[in-house]
Parts: C-alpha cells; sequence; structure tokens
C-alpha cells in the first residue's frame, strides 16, 4: 500500500502537512486573528491540510505534524483535548496569551473557585429567582485554578500575543514549514 | 594607560568613579537593566545587568570601569541568564499585559521583547495583591511590581518623603506605602513627584492619561528598547555630568 510518506520519497507531491488547531479557555480571538493571514490562506492550504479544528469540524485530532493550542487550561475536558493534542501532533505550539500565561481566565487565580460560583449564579446582580450553580454530568469541571497550556503538557513552541497578529502567525508558521527556527522580531512579538 | 575599556570587542571611554553602566550608556551602548536609573543611586537588585568581566560575572551597574577590562554584554549566555531573570519575575507577579495600561511603554516588557522571551516557562504564583485607587490622582497596582525601589529612591533622594519601601523579606518581600492606614491617599503623595513618573512597570500610573498616547504608538512601539533607552540614558548622563 502507497502511503503519503512514500510518494513525497519517491519526488511526486510533497505530502502536505497536516495542521490541528483548538481553542481551550480561550475566546477564539486567535483563530480569527489567523484567519487575518486573508488570502494568504491559499499558498498555505497549497503546505498544508488541516485535521481537527474549528475550520473542519472534526472533533477528535488525528495524527498531526503541527498542533496549534488557543487558550489556558481551564476545566477537565481542556485537559483530556490537550492531552489528545501532544499524543498526536509532532509539534506542539502555545498560540497567544492565554496559552501561554493563562491570560484573562487566569485573573480569576487568586479567588477561590466556591466563591466565584457562588457569585456568579447564587448572589450576584440580576439573576433568576431559585438561580443554581449548573450541576449538568454533561459540564465539564471546572479546575481551581486556569493553567498555561505548558504546565499541562511539554510545549515545543509559544507564539504571545493578545492575539498575535495575522503577520506574527504567518511569519511563525511559514518560518516553521520551511523547516527554520520561527524568530519574531521587532514589532511581531507582542505580549498585548 | 588611557581610561577605556573594551565592551563587546568595542572601545568605550570612561571617567574614573563611573561604573562599567555609566560609561557604556554614555557612549551609547545599551546594557539592559531593570532598577538602574542615570539619575539614582544605583541599586544591583534586578541582576540584568549582569556582564562578565575578565570571565567573572558582575553587575555593570556596581562595578567601577577600569583601563583594560574586557565585558561581554550581549552575548548569547548572557540573554540567556537575562531571559531567566525576566522569566522569574513574569511568574511572580501578576503580569497581565493585555489590560495594563503601561503596555508598550514598559521597560519590563520591552527587555522582555529584546531578550527574545516567548514563554514564562516556569509555573506562575498567581499572587493576590490588592490595587490602591485611594489617591486623587494616582492609581497603585501592586500586581505589576518587580521590587527595583525606584520609587522608594525616588521619593527619599528627590521628594524628600519616604512614601514607598519595601517590607517583608525573600519570596514575602513586597512595595508598602509609608502612613498609618497604608493607602496612598494618606501620606503626602502629589501626582508631580518623581516618584510618580519613575516606576518601569504599571505599579505607579497616573489617573485619567492612561489610554492618551494609543496602544502601537508607545514608546517602544517605535523602536525596541535597545535603540530607544539608549539614546534616552545617554541624554541622561550627559545632563547629570
Amino acid at each position: 500500500m502507497s502511503t503519503a510518506t512514500d510518494d513525497a520519497a519517491v519526488g511526486t507531491t510533497p505530502r502536505k502537512l497536516k495542521v490541528a488547531t483548538v481553542s481551550l479557555a480561550g475566546c477564539f480571538g486567535c483563530h480569527m486573528s489567523f484567519l487575518d493571514i486573508d488570502e494568504r490562506i491559499l499558498p498555505l492550504l497549497e503546505l498544508v491540510e488541516f485535521d481537527r479544528s474549528p475550520i473542519t469540524d472534526i472533533k477528535h485530532c488525528g495524527p498531526c505534524d503541527i498542533g496549534l493550542i488557543e487558550g489556558g487550561v481551564c476545566n477537565a475536558e481542556n485537559v483530556h483535548v490537550l492531552r489528545e493534542f501532544r499524543a498526536n501532533c509532532k509539534v506542539l505550539i502555545a498560540l497567544g496569551a492565554c496559552a501561554v500565561n493563562g491570560g484573562l481566565p487566569a485573573q480569576r487565580n487568586h479567588l477561590e473557585l466556591a466563591d466565584i460560583l457562588q457569585q456568579v449564579y447564587r448572589t450576584g446582580h440580576g439573576l433568576a429567582d431559585g438561580s443554581q450553580i449548573p450541576n449538568d454530568p454533561e459540564l465539564p469541571l471546572p479546575l481551581n485554578q486556569v493553567h498555561p497550556v505548558h504546565e499541562v503538557v511539554r510545549i515545543d513552541y509559544f507564539l504571545p500575543g493578545c492575539p498575535p497578529s495575522g503577520d506574527a502567525i504567518w511569519a511563525f508558521l511559514t518560518q516553521l514549514i520551511e523547516g527554520r527556527e520561527p524568530a519574531l522580531g521587532h514589532g511581531l512579538l507582542h505580549y498585548d | 594607560m588611557n581610561n577605556s575599556f573594551l565592551l563587546d570587542g568595542e572601545d568605550v571611554p570612561f571617567i574614573p568613579g563611573q561604573t562599567v553602566m555609566q560609561a557604556a550608556a554614555a557612549a551609547g551602548k545599551y546594557i539592559p537593566h531593570l532598577c538602574w536609573h542615570p539619575d539614582f543611586t544605583a541599586h544591583g537588585s534586578c541582576k540584568l545587568c549582569t556582564v562578565k568581566i575578565g570571565g567573572r560575572f558582575a553587575t555593570a551597574c556596581t562595578t567601577r570601569a577600569a583601563a583594560g577590562q574586557e565585558v561581554d554584554n550581549r552575548t548569547e549566555e548572557l540573554t540567556a541568564k537575562r531571559r531567566t531573570l525576566l522569566q522569574l519575575l513574569f511568574v511572580e507577579g501578576n503580569h497581565f499585559c493585555p489590560s495594563c495600561e503601561k503596555s508598550g511603554n514598559c521597560v519590563l516588557q520591552a527587555t522582555a521583547y529584546e531578550m527574545g522571551m516567548l514563554s514564562p516557562h516556569f509555573d506562575h504564583f498567581y499572587p493576590d495583591r490588592a490595587v490602591d485607587a485611594s489617591h486623587p490622582d494616582v492609581l497603585l497596582d501592586f500586581n505589576r511590581c518587580i521590587m527595583c525601589e525606584l520609587c522608594v529612591r525616588a521619593s527619599r533622594e528627590v521628594d524628600g518623603k519616604d512614601v514607598f519601601a519595601l517590607s517583608g523579606r525573600g519570596a514575602k518581600s513586597h512595595l508598602i506605602v509609608n502612613s498609618e492606614t497604608g493607602r496612598l491617599a494618606d501620606t503626602d503623595f502629589a501626582v508631580t513627584d518623581r516618584a510618580a513618573e519613575v516606576c518601569p512597570v504599571g505599579v505607579i500610573l497616573k489617573k485619567r492619561v492612561g489610554f492618551a498616547v494609543p496602544i502601537g504608538q508607545r514608546d517602544y512601539d517605535e523602536k525596541p528598547i535597545s535603540e530607544k533607552a539608549v539614546g534616552k540614558v545617554a541624554d541622561g548622563v550627559k545632563e547629570a555630568g
């Protein structure tokens, strides 16, 4: 049986790299910024094909070359998804401030989770009578603190920014795909 | 022997009594630093200005320049060590750049860009630190304090008020305000004080001007700190001299 790798070896069209993307405890802002590469997505699609991603709606990450993780880890499901990405992706990238350092969701980290849930669902303003803390078994349990992804799995590359600009993402990915060590110069490296 | 030393292989002249940092700054050479400021007594605490002099580590801000010294500054080894120091500072406080009005003007952030810091590497402390909005003109956000003591020195040496101090030891060190209540409003601190404009990060913030200069048009948006700081610092040293 011929595989994509064998084809590449005999000099036909090189195999496209498989890329998976996901937003954990993120706002999808980094994915929106990814789309800000605009028409450059066409030459990118010459080089890569998407596995699990909001672009494809594939639900589970298969074997991939590159995984892009947006958002930190705030609940049990995030942990499972992140581990699935790590198990399947050769290169895993923390994309954006929340994946890199927890970001906005991590601003709850100095508060007690029980107090937050109590205030948001029981004692806060504008709640319906009898409002309860959600306990549907399908809801993933929140973690006591929000964690940057590198505190849970090994991360190969970090691309900070809230969000990183389309130009930063483009520069980073193209350098990586070309086999170079990605480097962001002045103007592309931002923490905000 | 003439009064000069070698900084990364380049001749840097000095006046006897000057530190390596002062001489480098006067010559327009950037040595990364956080707690050093040309107008104040050297503090030697942030260690960002650590260089190698004759193969030995030394802080450039507290080591006197001497003829014939061979000083390594912008080497890969020192950049890696400085990056680690910055990562330790970032995880120790709550440095959430996207919500900080100092972003783009922040020396900590700009220095981290300069050193190519892409991740915090270590586990975050996420400390619980209060803000003090009691003063009518100035907000204190202790989440971002790196304990450089520039405000302590400015308040003591220039303003003559001793409004700020560091308290506690080791990991429990923190900035405090010198009043019975601990609130800034209960001191004689004024927005015109030198201490009000010396903070390199986003702790001491003047109210109502936070976004007068939009993000994207700020000090270090224009040029990296290695190019920006050199001009600023060199001018400061010349004026002081």
